[in-house]
């Protein structure tokens, strides 16, 4: 039997699901739980669309099999926004239109958040350099820039107003 | 692209592991970062019966030290070895030129046992290892041995390990004091290989070079050691003239397979400038 019981936590939901073992995290995501946020852009971990959260991590879930992540704790696009509130990132993104036709949008986010929480006061060059991995076909990195600056931000002064 | 079907194990210690692909035999593959192996199963190069994933063995993992060596777990990051207070101390090429591996997310997954197992003469630390006398620890059947790397890049995707070993340390010396060091790749974009690429240690001792090694990432088929251009620098004291020399000796070796980066003409051309600014920033790093 190819196939394998996972549990794991998704946006904060227990869950268990039989998977088969060469399901892709992306198509698990997808195709099992409807989270259709993470996109399947290159399918050969070069354009990041299909970026996720495992344990703390930025990772590409086309690359990643989905019963790699038994006992994980994922995160997708669909958990970032809580009681209805959008993330801080999601707002900064909005407002400073970083995007343009939106296909590397949940992989922007997705990666712009983890990146945040290891440097959460980033120069533009390690923006550039934590977004790295995130490709934007309509090459609209100068507003996904700003966005991320603008969201850095937005978490700081979050962070001083609950400190 | 959905690899074809396989059976997954995942041992937790790295005896199971070995005993796993013992008695799996040649139908296994171990499945460690699988940004290699992943993308080769999807395009269905590699159609193993069996995943053996490493990934959940904590011994695998870190970076320790044990007397004069530094013992880096082959389950070890890319980002795990850039963030490492003991490799950005003692052997600092390694993070370094673990910030020009892939990009951030990859550099979660991709490991550097990973990098250094898989044989393909494009990856990184293959030419690192060489740079830093690594010694391979391979866990096997019989037990461990010890391989140093000089011995273990055999051909390309052709290494010591035996079909049921683990690579499962590498271990290294920390640089004599002030040395410098650079890694020096040519790529066309973020996540590329190399078109070329050259790692470089130097130590000076009285205004001559008293420690040196030069080595090649993507310039032929396995990592190379450019000796004959260690040995031009070697108790010199440097001038430009000399590194010309040594760069011009290191793309004698250089026999690079031509592909979209380049034909073996240019690469080569390529490996030369990559010697010459990696000893000169080598140079400027080191006291």
């Amino acid at each position: 039997m190819a196939k394998q019981i996972v549990k794991m936590t998704l946006n904060g939901q227990q869950i268990e699901q039989l998977v088969d073992s060469r399901t892709l995290l992306v198509h698990f995501l997808r195709e099992q739980m409807s989270l259709t946020g993470a996109h399947i852009g290159c399918e050969t971990s070069h354009c990041g669309a299909c970026t996720v959260d495992i344990d703390g991590e930025s990772v590409k879930a086309c690359t990643h099999l989905a019963v790699q992540c038994d006992g994980s704790d994922v995160k997708t696009v669909e958990g970032l926004a809580e009681a209805g509130a959008l993330h801080a990132v999601q707002e900064a993104f909005y407002e400073e239109h970083g995007l343009q036709c939106g296909f590397c949008t949940p992989g922007m986010l997705m990666r712009s958040y983890r990146f945040l929480q290891e440097n959460p006061n980033p120069t533009e060059d390690e923006i550039r350099l934590g977004l790295s991995g995130n490709l934007c076909r309509c090459t609209g990195y100068q507003n996904i820039v700003k966005a991320v600056q603008s969201a850095a931000i937005k978490l700081q002064q979050k962070e001083s107003a609950t400190a | 692209m959905i690899p074809p079907s396989f059976e997954y194990h995942r041992p937790s210690t790295v005896d199971e592991a070995v005993g796993l692909l013992s008695s799996l035999g040649s139908e296994a593959k171990i499945l460690a970062g699988g940004h290699s192996l992943l993308p080769m199963m999807k395009l269905r190069f590699a159609q193993p019966e069996h995943l053996v994933d490493i990934n959940r063995i904590p011994e695998l993992k870190g970076v320790r030290v044990v007397g004069d060596d530094i013992v880096i777990g082959a389950m070890t990051s890319e980002n795990a070895v850039i963030a490492d207070p003991v490799l950005n101390e003692k052997v600092p090429l390694l993070p370094e030129a673990a910030k020009l591996i892939a990009d951030p997310q990859v550099r979660n997954r991709g490991t550097i046992g990973g990098d250094i197992a898989h044989g393909d003469p494009a990856n990184d630390h293959p030419a690192l290892a060489l740079a830093c006398d690594a010694v391979m620890t391979i866990a096997g059947p019989n037990g461990k041995r010890q391989v140093p790397a000089s011995e273990f890049f055999l051909g390309t995707y052709w290494t010591a390990l035996e079909e049921s070993d683990i690579l499962t340390e590498i271990t290294v010396k920390a640089f004599p004091p002030g040395a410098g060091y650079s890694y020096k790749k040519l790529k066309r974009k973020t996540g590329d290989w190399a078109t070329a690429a050259c790692a470089v240690v130097i130590a000076m001792s009285g205004g001559a070079v008293s420690h040196i090694r030069i080595t090649l990432t993507n310039l032929g088929p396995t990592a190379l050691r450019a000796h004959e251009a260690e040995s031009i620098l070697m108790g010199q004291h440097v001038s430009d003239a000399l590194i010309r020399q040594a760069a011009e000796q290191a793309m004698e070796i250089c026999d690079p397979a031509e592909d979209l980066r380049g034909d073996a003409e240019y690469k080569t051309a390529m490996a030369g400038q990559m010697v010459q600014r990696a000893i000169h920033d080598a140079l400027s790093k080191a006291s």
